[in-house]
């Protein structure tokens, strides 16, 4: 059967590679194909061209459109063949090719043919093209056949039908549920893998009700499921019915726990392995039930086989983040796993055992580590040099042993991520551990001493400029720094001459010396750094006299820089050469392009009322100052909030267009965010004209056109409105885009002269009560509920009418209202039936409102909520129910 | 799909040589939606584990929340992907199914000459093994057995087959041992 499908070339040597594929190519393999149109087919050859096609698709290749019609209706020809060897070759190719819903018509008769013959080999793989390539109307004609597949006698004919149903469940739902009586009678089969995939398809029909499952798995888990696949889904059905019965535990034992205990002594490792996992996921789980678990975890630990050694110390790793004490016990195990051959899991190992350790054990294990560094690859000692960051945090007293550690690790061998794993490290740590800094700073100090690594460098000498002048002796950085001066690179001496400044500027004592320093620096061989010099010199009154710094010229110097850098780059390139100095005030301080930082911002929500903003600044903080710099908008005050862009286009469009919603007391503010998405078009004078016939409230006050939008360039242009003050007055805006096209020429990049007026429909923009909300949290929501009292509370109820979800239906109010969920309750358990919700915000004109959202489901879709809203102004409260019932 | 709730799923499974090109592969998930990102995945995952002894037990490493099980036989790479949270023990179970079926459809040549040179068989081996990321079965010789059932003449009468088969099987072992 192992016939070469190309003639072996005798010629060629054994040692040159040999491939039955070599020098294969479509089109020769396309031409073959016509064989499958020989009135006399020879099944062999015919075999051999499907395999050949099948290898080109294996490798990447793609037919076009046409190529695989014609391939496939030449395929269909070759039902005539009876060859059995043939026909599985068939029934691969069109799996292979997905047909079009009109030419899988041309197959159907066929296969339903083959569905219905006596060979079960036919059986299964009809029935399984069939559900692959089928559409909703024809299922329902091949329907019966396949209940009767489900509960065939040969196992493989039940399988192909019981996967295949599975398949077609996420398409058509209402089809498969019909099956469950069957489904049902092979979930007694003797065969193991028709019980596996009959219980899989039973559960999904059955997931969302939570009765029938749990009476699944309680007469399941009393009989006996044979195969160890299927044991391994009723363990996690089980822990699924366990985590829905919930908070039931108080009375004693926890249902079910005893089948999963019963299954860590099944013969089959995979059983005992996902029993064991369940156990260890098991909500609230207590030292006692993890006992178990953790002895058999513990026994794979010192298999033979790395799988088992994996998926246990993994495990093991996962439950010392809530457990660590019920991990200790595996230690020693744990240890001899350092040096496993496969570094996964002895980076696993080693972190578990950080995880686990307590302070006494620090300064063994920090010993053990530094033995084990030295043969992993650098990506292994990232993850090590962060497990032990996080251990030095969680044992502050321990920073000594850790600090060292770190400072060792630094001056041995190593790339740059890892180098800059251990130079962040040192740094979080110097922050957060006030202790650490002295040490700290000097070990950054020496490692800068020899470090081949220009951007470290830089960075650490920015570092010190800032760290080094609170110490309580900065002087004995400053040879370390002037050293660098000496011996390194333009960049770094350069970074140095800054760093020495900082100092200078910093700790007046110093002054005098650093002066000397810096006038020699004068005569470096690099003009940035003969220029930084000069500069630093001068401003900080470097003829030797000791004076206070002026506050102004620290500003200068080294105060945030709030200029976008391509906009100083652009201006400066423009800058011709004339009497006038260069204005720095002139350059715009508009963002051109969408900062990147928006798309992630919900990361970043404030996370209590007055918690300062730490970090970066907000986005709230970069639309205002962009908003700030344009005088007309300088007079609305204070911008009291930003929505989410909001697209206007479709994905994919010429232009794309979204808009930002700034909402101020008396003004809105739409910041249109406009790429153009075409070469060889440039656009100028743009302008979105807004219709507010809808918005009667809303009138327009001024608009701010874009100049010009280059190709793959994004910018913006503003509309501004005045409206009624503090009142949250909605309405709905037509947008129409309108622009000059200019020809580009696509290979000068320059743009014609002449351009032409166009204009371009842009989406609907509402302006809802939901906009004059702030997302602003609260701690700790009872108490702040309490302090608010009832004087302004509202509470009323609301159906929802059917939803997919409780999840779904929480995550549609909460969007509507626009408010920050508190303390976690906008994540709904799975499968619950009740959940309540806590939400805080600010309401425009600064009016704090609190809301409760109880929600239940009321049969099996419906979704009631009860509303309790308080604020501190009940016109406040009463807007809120107003939003909900207009929802 | 492969939350602890629902089926254990199998997001490929690949056949390489022994520089990490295809011999045969089969995706099933849609994290790598074009031919490049595949090429990528592969040479990414051949190249953090190559370097590894993965001749005696199959070996395991996490890579981009991925669990890839692996096992080499002279020039040939076994691979099978899965989620973060699958059970690892199933992916392996996956995966020595799938040589064991190979094995026995090579007649213990596994090597790369070998299997393309049977490519249809190792194609068949992959479709009986997984369908659309549902595990059809991982016990090695009845995946071997479904795929070599074609290749017996439908219209000869079963028990003439089996002798010949048998027949065959033996001359195959006695010249194996006369060889040796």
């Amino acid at each position: 059967m192992a016939q070469p499908l190309v003639k072996k070339d005798d010629d060629r040597d054994e040692e040159a590679e040999y491939s039955p594929f070599l020098g294969i190519e479509k089109g020769a393999v396309l031409q073959e194909a016509r064989v499958f149109n020989d009135p006399q087919l020879d099944a062999r050859r015919c075999s051999q061209v499907i395999t050949k096609l099948l290898y080109l698709l294996n490798q990447g290749e793609t037919f076009t459109k046409i190529e695989a019609t014609e391939v496939f209706f030449a395929v269909t020809k070759l039902f005539q063949s009876r060859d059995l060897g043939l026909r599985r070759m068939v029934y691969l190719i069109i799996k292979e090719l997905s047909p079009s819903a009109d030419e899988v018509i041309i197959v159907t008769s066929s296969l339903m043919k083959d569905m219905n013959s006596k060979t079960d080999m036919y059986r299964a793989n009809a029935i399984r093209v069939l559900c692959r390539i089928t559409d909703g109307t024809l299922l329902t004609q091949i329907e019966r056949y396949l209940k009767q597949a489900i509960v065939d006698k040969n196992p493989v004919v039940a399988s192909a039908a019981l996967v295949s149903g599975i398949h077609l469940l996420q398409t058509n739902p209402e089809i498969v549920k019909r099956w469950s009586n069957e489904v049902q009678e092979a979930v007694q089969s003797r065969a193991a893998l028709v019980q596996f995939h009959a219980l899989a398809l039973l559960h999904q029909i059955r997931q969302n009700d939570r009765l029938a499952v749990s009476k699944l798995v309680t007469s399941l888990t009393r009989g006996n499921v044979r195969s160890p696949l299927a044991q391994c889904l009723l363990i996690r059905y089980t822990s699924q019915v366990i985590r829905e019965s919930g908070n039931n535990t108080q009375s004693g034992d926890r249902p079910f726990y005893d089948y999963l205990e019963s299954c860590l002594r099944h013969k089959s490792e995979m059983v005992i392995f996902e029993a064991a996992r369940a156990i260890t996921e098991l909500n609230g789980v207590t030292s006692r039930e993890l006992t178990p678990a953790i002895t058999v975890l513990q026994l794979f630990l010192s298999s033979s086989k790395p799988v088992l050694r994996f998926a246990a110390v993994r495990t093991l790793n996962k439950v010392a983040m809530t457990h660590p004490m019920a991990v200790t016990n595996c230690n020693i195990d744990m240890e001899s796993l350092i040096s496993d051959q496969n570094r996964s899991i002895a980076t696993l190992a080693i972190t578990t055992l950080l995880k686990t350790g307590n302070e006494s054990s620090v300064d063994r294990l920090m010993k053990q580590i530094t033995n084990f560094m030295s043969d992993i690859a650098d990506e292994f000692k990232i993850v090590v040099v962060e497990a032990i960051r996080s251990l030095c945090l969680k044992f502050p007293l321990k920073y000594r042993s850790l600090m060292n550690f770190l400072s060792n690790i630094l001056r041995e061998e190593g790339g740059f991520e890892y180098k800059k794993a251990i130079v962040d490290s040192i740094v979080i740590l110097i922050r957060d551990i006030p202790d650490t800094k002295e040490s700290g700073l000097l070990h950054l100090c020496e490692f800068i001493e020899d470090c081949e690594f220009t951007y470290l460098s830089t960075q650490i000498l920015h570092f010190l400029g800032i760290e080094g002048p609170k110490t309580s002796d900065p002087s004995k950085y400053i040879r370390y720094i002037y050293n660098r001066v000496h011996l390194e690179n333009p960049t770094v001496r350069a970074s140095a001459v800054s760093t020495l400044a900082k100092f200078g500027a910093a700790v007046d004592a110093l002054k005098p010396r650093i002066f000397v320093l810096l006038r020699r620096c004068l005569f470096d061989s690099d003009d940035e750094v003969r220029d930084r010099a000069t500069l630093y010199l001068n401003t900080l009154g470097g003829d030797g006299s000791v004076v206070e710094t002026d506050k102004d010229v620290k500003h200068f110097l080294f105060g945030s820089f709030d200029i976008p850098l391509v906009n100083l780059e652009t201006s400066l390139k423009n800058y011709e050469p004339s009497e006038e100095a260069f204005d720095i005030d002139s350059v715009p301080r508009e963002v051109k392009s969408q900062p990147l930082a928006e798309k992630k911002a919900p990361g970043k929500k404030p996370t209590g009322l007055g918690a300062p903003p730490s970090g970066p600044p907000s986005t709230a903080d970069a639309y205002d100052k962009m908003l700030l710099s344009i005088p007309e908008f300088a007079n609305f005050g204070k911008l009291f909030k930003s929505s989410e862009p909001v697209e206007l286009t479709e994905a994919e469009t010429e232009y794309s267009v979204n808009v930002v919603k700034h909402i101020f007391d008396r003004h809105v503010v739409f910041q249109y965010n406009c790429t153009n998405t075409i070469p060889e078009q440039l656009l100028e004078d743009v302008v979105v004209v807004v219709d507010a016939s809808e918005a009667e409230e809303f009138s327009e006050v001024f608009s701010k056109p874009l100049r010009s939008l280059p190709y793959d360039s994004s910018r913006q242009t503003f509309v501004a409105f005045e409206k009624p003050g503090g009142l949250p007055i909605a309405g709905k805006f037509s947008n129409i885009l309108k622009f000059i096209v200019k020809e580009v020429d696509p290979t000068t990049g320059e743009a014609e002269d002449d351009g032409v007026e166009d204009e371009y429909q842009l989406e609907d923009l509402e302006v809802v009560t939901a906009d004059y909300i702030l997302k602003v949290g609260v701690s700790n929501f009872r108490s702040a509920w309490e302090s608010m009292g009832p004087d302004c509370e509202r509470v009323d109820e609301y159906g929802l009418g059917p939803r997919e979800s409780l999840a779904e239906a929480v995550n549609a109010v909460i969007n509507l209202l626009g408010m920050q969920p508190c303390e976690g309750t906008e994540v709904v358990p799975p499968n619950s039936r009740s959940h309540t919700c806590l939400l805080s915000g600010v309401f425009i004109g600064n009016v704090k409102v609190l809301v409760r959202l109880s929600f239940g489901l009321d049969g099996p879709k419906d979704v009631a909520m009860k509303l309790a809203v308080r604020s501190e102004d009940e016109v406040v409260s009463d807007t809120i129910h107003e939003i909900v019932a207009s929802g | 799909m492969a939350s602890h709730s629902s089926c254990p799923s199998i997001k490929n499974i690949l056949l390489l040589d022994s520089d990490g090109k295809r011999v045969a592969v089969k995706y099933f998930s849609d994290d790598w939606p074009t031919n490049s990102s595949k090429i990528a995945f592969e040479k990414f995952m051949f190249s953090k584990t190559v370097k590894t002894n993965a001749r005696t037990e199959a070996e395991i490493t996490l890579l981009d929340n991925n669990i890839i099980i692996y096992k080499f036989v002279q020039d040939l790479h076994f691979y099978v992907t899965g989620g973060d949270d699958e059970n690892e023990i199933i992916l392996a179970s996956v995966l020595q199914g799938f040589f064991d079926a190979v094995t026995l459809l090579l007649r213990n040549n596994v090597d790369k000459r070998e299997a393309l040179e049977n490519l249809d068989l190792i194609l068949l081996c992959l479709d009986e093994i997984v369908d659309g990321g549902m595990i059809l079965e991982t016990n090695g010789p009845l995946i071997a057995e479904k795929v070599r059932s074609h290749n017996m003449d439908a219209d000869s009468p079963l028990s003439e087959q089996t002798l010949t088969q048998a027949w065959a099987t033996a001359r195959e072992h006695l010249t194996r041992t006369l060889l040796k």
